[in-house]
């Protein structure tokens, strides 16, 4: 089985976010990068487990330039086998996704990871896109995920609840929380990951169907109006009659 | 040229964001001077049918067929393409719901169209140039998109506009699609539902704990909130990691992102990881011993004092305005 899990790089969850260029750019300055949580802590933990169950082969996916490959080293040393870089400004979701879908035609896998979304742009399309792309299954924002053969049994969030699917294989899925339990690398990944291998691609011929125009941050609050705490009648009075939100 | 606006019922009924996203339509359809058509694929009866209508659908394609109870992008964004092309639609808009996460960006692919998902608001057209405003950066910031793509899709975040009646006669078309059985690939096995009523994507109200509420038998106290007050509870990540609280609750960057009109946060610090998952809440109300709390900054209203002393009593402050009304 092959496993293709798709990475992306986002700033720290920890990062104030500031732009410049008359908030146009998004200010990397001294901002730390890392790999997407939801592709690092699910998508890609448990293509690993599935790896070490069943002696599938895991390759990690990123559309970028050469900075990422700090992260794509990353990701092989909490386990992948290898690696393709598609060596292209990811700014656009149909874009990446049409990257992929294209590599995807050169290259079959079984199943394409990837995460619920970004935390920067928070699109949640790439996913959906290579599928619709592909005319591949997909399934969506999935907390479980377990393969026997051919078939595979997930479980899908839904409103208020969970809907356990079952699929064949080749289909695409994004990795929500619960999927698996994050993995720190240790020393023995680490090593290991120097030495596997990167292909890095040149981009294949696509189009960007949306940019960014311009940013901005949220208004800051003018600080909260205080209430006596021996006094919640005033801020039931605030709320209905000031905010009127009961 | 048309706007196609795509809802789901839930259970035969429509609820709050079908109304904001056919509003939402309906305005991108007066912007534009077309028609504003709306697509349900799901078993609403007449009545709940015509109700889109009152906020501004022209014409309302409905799909009735039991193949529909299951669910697959697939198959869902191929009778909306058939839908979009009887209409001849350029804008396309679905609602950013879990369905909507999931179909609109298969559809955004098969029809070669931009996608922005989680608007918040109505689309500007400047200069020829079609611009939309969404969150990024998880609610730390927004982002205006331009759309190159000559067909256009947008989908909606609930809550974002006020759902808005005029007066309108909707035209009921049915949209028979030729979809067979086989070609579901995606099977439901089971559906697990969770109980309690309101939903915490949905809900207007959240009450949320931290783990300043020291353990899961204080809980209760949050559950009563959310019943007087008719909203859902919710709870920072640390509280779900040690299973005081199911993971389903969990709000935050990595957990759910929010919405609500009112998110009151008892014994919670209000950490940057947090904040980016609520911070789209129309109103905060924070309750947190320390006084130096960072959440303090993001509230609209505040009270320093112990939770356990300070909910109760505003419980009883709840109680008593409700039934006063
Ligand atoms: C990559 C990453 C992602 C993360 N994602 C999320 C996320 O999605 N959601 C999330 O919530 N967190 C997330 N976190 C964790 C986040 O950084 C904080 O650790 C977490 O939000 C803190 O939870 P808390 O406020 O409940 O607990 P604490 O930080 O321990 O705060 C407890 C608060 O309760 C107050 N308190 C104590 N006793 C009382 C009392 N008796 N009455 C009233 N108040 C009291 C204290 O003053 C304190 O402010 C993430 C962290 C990382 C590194
Ligand atoms: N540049 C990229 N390279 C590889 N995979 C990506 C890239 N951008 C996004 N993805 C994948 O698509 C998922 C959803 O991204 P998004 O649609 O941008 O929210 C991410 O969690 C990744 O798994």
């Amino acid at each position: 089985m092959k496993i293709l899990v798709c990475i992306s790089k986002t700033p720290d969850t920890t990062t104030k976010v500031s732009f410049t260029d008359n908030n146009t750019k998004f200010n990397s300055d001294r901002v730390q990068f890392i790999i997407n949580p939801y592709d690092e802590w699910y998508a890609l933990v448990r293509a690993i487990e599935i790896k070490e169950k069943s002696n599938a082969h895991v390759t990690i996916m990123n559309v970028g330039g050469a900075d990422n490959d700090v992260i794509i080293r990353k990701a092989l040393a909490i386990g992948g086998d290898d690696a393709v870089r598609i060596d292209a400004e990811a700014d656009d979701a149909f874009f990446v996704a049409d990257q992929i879908a294209q590599f995807l035609k050169t290259e079959p896998y079984d199943i394409v990871f990837v995460g619920k979304e970004t935390i920067d742009y928070n699109g949640s399309q790439v996913g959906g896109m290579i599928a619709g792309l592909l005319d591949l299954s997909f399934i969506s924002l999935a907390s479980k995920l377990d393969v026997d053969g051919n078939t595979a049994t997930l479980e899908r969030d839904i409103p208020g609840g969970k809907e356990i699917v079952t699929v064949q294989t080749p289909f695409v899925v994004s990795a929500s929380k619960g999927m698996a339990e994050a993995r720190i690398p240790n020393m023995r990944g680490i090593m290991a990951a120097r030495t596997k291998p990167v292909k890095v691609l040149p981009a294949f011929a696509s189009e960007r169907l949306t940019s960014i125009k311009q940013y901005a941050l949220p208004k800051e609050k003018a600080g909260p109006k205080m209430i006596p705490s021996d006094n919640p009648e005033e801020l039931v009075m605030l709320l209905h009659n000031e905010a009127k939100v009961i | 040229m048309s706007v196609l606006v795509f809802v789901e019922a839930s259970e035969g009924k429509f609820k709050k964001p079908a109304f904001e996203a056919v509003t939402y339509g309906a305005k991108i359809a007066a912007m534009l001077g077309v028609e504003t058509h709306a697509l349900c694929i799901d078993e609403a009866d007449e009545a709940e049918l015509r109700s889109l209508g009152d906020y501004g659908a022209n014409k309302l394609w409905f799909v009735k067929n039991e193949l529909f109870k299951n669910f697959d992008p697939l198959v869902f964004s191929k009778v909306i393409i058939q839908a979009e092309a009887q209409t001849n639609s350029d804008v396309l808009v679905l609602i950013q719901s879990y369905n909507g996460k999931a179909i609109a960006p298969v559809l955004a692919a098969k029809l070669r169209a931009g996608l922005v998902s989680g608007a918040l608001d109505l689309p500007r057209i400047e200069n020829n140039s079609f611009l939309v405003k969404k969150n990024v950066f998880s609610g730390k910031a927004s982002a205006t998109y331009e759309m190159h793509s000559a067909k256009k899709i947008i989908s909606l975040m609930p809550n974002s506009i006020i759902p808005e009646k005029t007066v309108n006669n909707v035209e009921l078309v049915e949209l028979k699609p030729e979809i067979a059985d086989t070609d579901f690939k995606i099977k439901i096995k089971e559906v697990v539902k969770a109980s309690g009523t309101t939903t915490l994507s949905d809900a207007e109200i959240v009450i949320s704990g931290g783990r300043g509420l020291k353990g899961p038998e204080n809980w209760a106290m949050l559950e009563e909130m959310a019943n007087i007050l008719g909203g859902a509870t919710a709870c920072s990540r640390p509280v779900a990691d040690i299973h005081w609280r199911p993971h389903t609750e969990h709000v935050g960057q990595t957990g759910i992102a929010i919405r609500p009109n009112l998110y009151i946060a008892i014994g919670i610090s209000g950490a940057i990881q947090h904040l980016a998952g609520v911070n789209g809440s129309k109103v905060m109300v924070v309750i947190n011993k320390d006084p130096e709390a960072p959440f303090f900054k993001a509230a609209d209203y505040g009270i320093v004092g112990d939770a356990l002393e300070v909910v109760p009593k505003l419980n009883e402050a709840f109680r008593k305005f409700k039934l006063g009304n």
